[in-house]
């Protein structure tokens, strides 16, 4: 696989989403949101059509013909997800469908077996919802405390500051690999260290870290890795919780229900082996071999690659978004990916967006679910650009002229 | 006696109606059209700063839009503001259309004039939910002066 590589090409790449081909309102369409869902590859939509088409049945339970194939492609998606990720064993994947189910059931079963009150979750101030709800309900529920590791101004967060924060006490720390805010990639196999020091395990929420370099659970050491498949030019409704072996058989399911069984008696069940303890009900089944596709799409040109073209974009854009007058950059913290928050001077960041959209060009504007995040830096929300790797210099010279052009609407 | 800034009303629902799709028609192009409606948030009357509180946030919005409805008259005088320049212009789009009216003409209105000035277009899905949610929250403020008339007699 890996002698075989097709070389990145981004206007190439550009030819392999049909979506990127339309026009938005008589503009050619820059897309600028795949932090907040990307795109996918005519690939992924092929393969979740052909499953239908030719494959579908449920999985695990007929004997028939099609449920077999069914099974076998959907179990072949897990191992492609383990071996993405470096994964020791394909049923340390567990399909779920999405970070945000995953980061639950951590928090549900691992959390509720637990932790206990005094006890201490770990989290930070650049957290999605996702990843601050689910351990607030905990503490809710368990009586321990949820506390909070804090960002810079330049929205970095070091090993410093987690050392300031992890106790003895600490049961989990949890937190983001990429903030989807600021785009600061923390520092996760020293923080790994640090918890597993204080006798702590790690919860991290892979969203935006999955899609922008090369993942070795094994070599991070890291206890739980969570992603979706929608960020990851996959489909929606399907998403990763990793956990280390040892780990999730002594976990409790988090759902009850077909297909996570071994026996059922009114007195006593007793549980199927992993991972289909945690995979209670009909899976997402074109959905996951929907996101084995799109493993198999980026591996076709290397994440490593990809990874490289992005930055490119990023510090092109940076630097060219620096440069405009009355914007500010949220999050400049060295060696971010490709996240871009902005505000403007001249104009709300919802009024930003919707100006930008009339020349086809796509961000986000809001709190980007992550509300304590937007008060620490005394905002209500930001413009948010956010890179994939169809994204060029020239997507970026189109968000520079519109922003432009909102300066003169506004000024 | 809490501040109210009554909207001045030269003209019925449906000649405002027309009014706003006239305006608007004068504009060929999107830019031109933004222009005006942010030019018109911007004359808003002042939003009261002791409504800017949660408790007159509007939900449903994306960006903060405040909000406030009293009977003056018998007339029902609606005050609102957004942090978003877009969304108040839309709210002084609504304001000539709504404000200053009985309960009975506001829950008679036929809303077409948002469909006709070109805006409707470029109205994100989101954003026109915002809109919906300001609308309601007018109607539903000219019915609960209606209930309460009721309750009166």
């Amino acid at each position: 696989m890996k002698d075989s590589k097709k070389t990145f090409d981004p206007n190439q790449v550009q030819e392999d989403f049909p979506i990127l081909g339309q026009s938005v309102r008589g503009k050619r369409l820059v897309y600028l949101d795949s932090a907040g869902s990307a795109q996918k590859p005519a690939q992924v939509i092929n393969a979740v059509s052909e499953v239908y088409e030719q494959e579908y049945a449920n999985v695990h339970r007929g004997l028939h013909y099609l449920s077999e194939q069914a099974s076998s492609r959907y179990e072949n998606a897990r191992s492609k997800v383990a071996s993405f990720i470096n994964a020791e064993k394909d049923h340390e994947v567990i399909f779920t469908k999405g970070t945000t189910e995953a980061i639950n059931l951590v928090a549900n079963s691992y959390g509720r077996d637990n932790v206990k009150p005094g006890d201490e979750i770990v989290i930070t101030h650049a957290e999605h919802h996702s990843n601050i709800i689910p351990w607030q309900l905990l503490r809710d529920q368990v009586g321990c405390e949820l506390k909070v590791v804090p960002v810079d101004d330049d929205g970095g967060i070091t090993i410093e500051d987690f050392k300031r924060v992890v106790t003895d006490r600490t049961k989990i720390v949890a937190f983001c690999h990429v903030s989807n805010v600021l785009g600061t990639v923390l520092p996760v196999k020293e923080i790994n260290s640090l918890a597993h020091a204080h006798g702590a395990i790690t919860v991290i929420d892979g969203a935006q870290g999955i899609v922008h370099m090369p993942i070795d659970v094994q070599d991070l050491d890291v206890d739980f890795y969570a992603f979706g498949g929608h960020k990851l030019y996959g489909p929606s409704g399907i998403g990763v919780l990793y956990g280390k072996e040892k780990i999730l058989e002594l976990m409790s399911p988090y759902q009850g229900g077909g297909g996570m069984i071994n026996t059922v008696s009114f007195e006593k069940t007793t549980w199927a082996d992993l991972p289909d303890k945690f995979e209670a009900g009909t899976p997402p089944i074109a959905q996951a071999i929907g996101l084995g596709e799109a493993i198999d799409y980026i591996n076709s040109y290397g994440i490593e690659a990809i990874g490289d073209h992005e930055l490119d974009v990023l510090n092109y854009a940076m630097q060219k978004l620096a440069s405009i007058e009355g914007l500010k950059l949220i999050g400049t913290a060295p060696g971010k990916v490709s996240v871009i928050s902005f505000t403007m001077d001249c104009a709300h960041p919802h009024d930003i967006a919707t100006i930008i959209d009339q020349n086809g060009v796509a961000v986000r504007a809001g709190h980007h679910c992550a509300q304590p995040l937007m008060e620490r830096f005394d905002l209500p929300s930001t413009a948010r650009a956010s890179l994939g790797l169809y994204n060029t210099r020239e997507d970026i010279d189109l968000l520079a002229e519109s922003l432009e052009k909102v300066q003169e609407i506004f000024k | 006696m809490s501040t109210v800034n009554v909207f001045d009303q030269k003209f019925s629902i449906d000649e405002e109606q027309k009014n706003l799709i006239e305006e608007f028609s004068f504009f060929d192009d999107w830019t031109e059209r933004y222009e005006y409606l942010i030019d018109l948030g911007r004359r808003l009357p002042e939003f009261p700063s002791e409504y800017q509180v949660d408790e007159f946030k509007l939900k449903g919005c994306q960006s903060q839009v405040w909000f406030t409805g009293q009977n003056v008259e018998g007339k029902l005088v609606f005050q609102a503001i957004s942090d978003a320049a877009i969304v108040s212009g839309l709210i002084a789009l609504l304001m000539r259309v709504f404000s200053n009216r009985t309960a009975e003409e506001i829950l008679s209105v036929d809303l077409k004039f948002l469909d006709e000035i070109g805006l409707d277009t470029h109205l994100s899905p989101t954003r026109k939910n915002g809109l919906n949610s300001m609308i309601q929250a007018i109607r539903n403020r000219a019915q609960n002066d209606i209930k309460r008339e009721a309750t009166q007699v």
